[in-house]
């Protein structure tokens, strides 16, 4: 059995102090395997945000302990965390953090520029990255001018520019259509099975969800069993009428 | 992140927030403005200072008076006299009037000969010539500038006065040639001009000088200089008919001393003069006490750009707080896709350094404009006397410094606001609204 990309062992977080302390993650396990893709579940304020940001190296879990490729996140030097971040994991976050009077070309090559590739390389990959996402045509536009769906696209190129082995979507489709949260979501698929990237989203839909490998479902900063060993039709009728 | 993207980030990201940029942008420039201004007041002073008083040939001279008596100090009253000790010097003989100076007398005189490493002293007279006139053209009132045959002149035409010379030499300063009817300084050079003077008894006689050089205007006295021949002859004129003795005090001597003395032999032998009772300069010291005067001028002024320039620092720690607050997100973002702390650190250090190179090079340049402008003005109207006085000068080293310096506060004030942006953990940074 091969090491997992990822794995998270009973991680908790809190946010907060004394009286106003707060146990957002209670203890959390997970492994998270190459080239699968995972479904994060739950109820808003559950949670999810915040084990993803735990397993992206955005932040430190306060217990437990998290091994990535085997090793204790913690042993990890800074320089190494930095590497990571920016060339293995690519992170789709729920706002899109697009620096608005930017180019969409520019907002996309920023973890290239962060990397030190050279500039005539780094247009070329973000004009790549860009095509994928038919917004080739708006790479010269600011950021502040697109539309949802686009900005939605833009960040997902911004996130797979530096071909990343691992990529994690906050909420993908949240803010999209129906129609155009499919099309980000036949992207993000088509991009774990066609280039074996590990796929690890936070969402409330069902249906993005149910396409997933495997469903992590996050109650009040724990992991929920019992809804876990559910079939998926039955499971996302259930999770949809808790929503109701 | 390479250095030249975090460069051209950190440009791009100045010009971001124009306003809050230009405000401190300008408080920078007013800084580096007024120290490039009074820095080139220093430059153009003292390099003016040096053409006039390259006291080339004058090194190994020195002026010696009658130290100032010091049981008549302020407090004390007059000192007791003494018959055998004081005599004043009279009119004619270097005193200043209404003042009464201690005298040197001839022994004095010896016993200055007689110190040690002193090669060769003279009494300076000083002659008090009533005109000048060249061909006719009429009398004029002619000063004498006593320190003259002390220091090099700054030559329009012709050459320096020449002590050892047996002819009668004159060196006339430029505002005197018109006045005189000379057509300009090369025409008079050679010439034979009258010099008139009264002699003891009151009658007028007069005397020939040739007209060995012309001068510019200095600061450091003005008149026209006379080689020793003419001042000892002008000096016999003066004091034909007197009784004997009686011009036999004189307000400073000079001496000479081995050129290829040392700093410290010179000062053993102003030492030995002072343990007798007489003080002594030498060029180098008259110079220095009048540089000494300009330098704390100039340094007051400098202080105060200075001080333009700390308050301009704090302006920088504003701009740039607000800067990091604006772009917490941004941070945050360049956090979680793998930029080190210490890379952030760099990008608004380097903000603050090239703000501080706009204010400064901005500053420096309307400086120099403005300063070469207003200098040549004065160089026409108020300093028109002084030729060759360009009172703002602007040397490209002391210019780079001072951007130097600016940027480097700069960098100061840049640093606490650059620390705390590096250490935003960036999902912080990213939460905060
Ligand atoms: N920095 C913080 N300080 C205090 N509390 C926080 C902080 N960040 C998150 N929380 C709290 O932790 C809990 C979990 O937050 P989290 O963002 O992980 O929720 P979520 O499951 O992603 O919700 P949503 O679906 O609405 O995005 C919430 O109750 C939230 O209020
Ligand atoms: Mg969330």
């Amino acid at each position: 059995m091969s090491v997992p990309v990822l794995s998270a062992q009973n991680i908790g977080k809190s946010y907060g102090s004394g009286a106003n302390r707060f146990d957002a993650l209670k203890g959390v396990s997970l492994d998270i395997a190459a080239g699968e893709s995972i479904a994060i579940v739950g109820k808003s304020g559950s949670g999810k945000s915040t084990l993803m940001h735990l397993l992206a190296l955005l932040d430190d879990p306060d217990s437990g302990t998290l091994l990535v490729e085997g090793t204790d996140a913690k042993k990890l030097k800074g320089k190494e965390v930095n590497r990571l971040r920016n060339q293995d994991f690519g992170f789709v976050f729920q706002q899109f953090f697009l620096t608005a009077n930017a180019s969409v070309l520019d907002n996309v090559v920023l973890p290239l520029k962060i990397a030190g590739v050279p500039p005539r390389e780094r247009k070329a990959r973000g004009m790549a990255a860009l095509e994928q996402l038919e917004l080739a045509d708006k790479a010269k536009n600011k950021a502040i001018n697109l539309s949802g769906g686009q900005k939605q696209r833009a960040v997902i190129a911004r996130a797979l520019v530096n071909n990343p082995k691992v990529i994690f979507a906050d909420e993908p489709t949240g803010n999209l259509d129906t129609a155009t949260g499919a099309v980000v979501e036949d992207i993000l698929f088509a991009l774990n099975k066609n280039n074996g990237i590990t796929l690890i989203i936070v969402t409330h839909d069902i249906e993005l969800a149910a396409r997933c490998d495997r469903q992590i479902f996050i109650r009040d900063g724990l992991e929920d069993t019992t809804e876990s060993g559910i079939p998926r039709k039955r499971h996302a009728g259930a999770h949809a009428g808790a929503h109701a | 992140m390479k250095f030249i993207d975090i460069v051209k980030t950190a440009i791009a990201n100045s010009f971001r927030s124009k306003v809050r940029t230009g405000l401190t942008v300008i408080a920078i420039f007013i800084g580096a403005f007024t120290l490039t201004i009074t820095s080139g007041i220093g430059t153009g002073v003292t390099s003016y200072i040096d053409t006039q008083v390259t006291a080339i040939g004058a090194a190994d001279v020195l002026t010696i008076s009658k130290a100032a008596d010091s049981t008549s100090s302020a407090t004390e009253g007059p000192a007791a006299y003494d018959p055998s000790k004081a005599t004043t010097v009279s009119l004619g003989n270097g005193s200043r009037p209404g003042t009464t100076i201690q005298a040197l007398t001839a022994k004095d005189i010896t016993a200055i000969g007689k110190t040690t490493g002193i090669l060769r002293v003279d009494p300076s007279v000083r002659v008090t010539p009533d005109y000048i006139e060249y061909d006719g053209n009429g009398k004029f009132e002619l000063i004498v500038n006593a320190a003259a045959t002390l220091t090099t002149a700054d030559l329009a035409a012709g050459a320096q006065l020449d002590n050892s010379s047996t002819t009668d030499e004159v060196l006339l300063p430029t505002t005197y040639l018109k006045n005189l009817g000379f057509a300009d300084a090369k025409a008079a050079i050679g010439k034979t001009v009258s010099i008139g003077i009264t002699d003891y008894t009151g009658v007028q006689q007069e005397a020939k000088a040739t007209v060995i050089g012309v001068q510019n205007e200095t600061i450091l006295g003005v008149g026209a200089g006379l080689n020793q021949h003419l001042t000892d002859g002008l000096q016999a004129i003066q004091v034909t008919g007197a009784p004997a003795g009686a011009s036999d005090s004189y307000a400073t001597a000079t001496a000479l001393f081995d050129a290829s003395s040392t700093a410290a032999e010179i000062t053993a032998i102003k030492d030995d003069l002072a343990t007798q009772g007489y003080a002594s300069q030498t060029v180098a010291d008259t110079i220095g006490s009048f540089q000494t005067v300009i330098n704390v001028i100039i340094g007051v002024l400098n202080a105060f750009a200075v001080i333009a320039l700390i308050a301009a620092g704090f302006g920088i720690i504003n701009t740039l707080l607000m800067s990091v607050q604006e772009r917490t997100r941004e941070i945050g973002l360049m956090k979680a896709m793998g930029m080190n702390g210490g890379r952030v650190y760099t990008l608004f250090s380097t903000e603050a350094v090239f703000i501080g190179f706009l204010g400064s090079a901005l500053g420096a340049l309307a400086a120099v404009g403005v300063g070469s402008v207003v200098s040549n003005i004065l160089a026409d109207g108020v300093f028109s006397a002084l030729p060759g006085l360009q009172v703002v000068q602007f040397a490209p080293s002391s210019i780079a410094i001072i951007i130097g310096v600016v940027m480097l506060i700069a960098f100061l004030a840049g640093t606490l606001p650059a620390r705390s942006a590096a250490r935003q953990n960036p999902i912080d940074a990213l939460r905060y609204e």
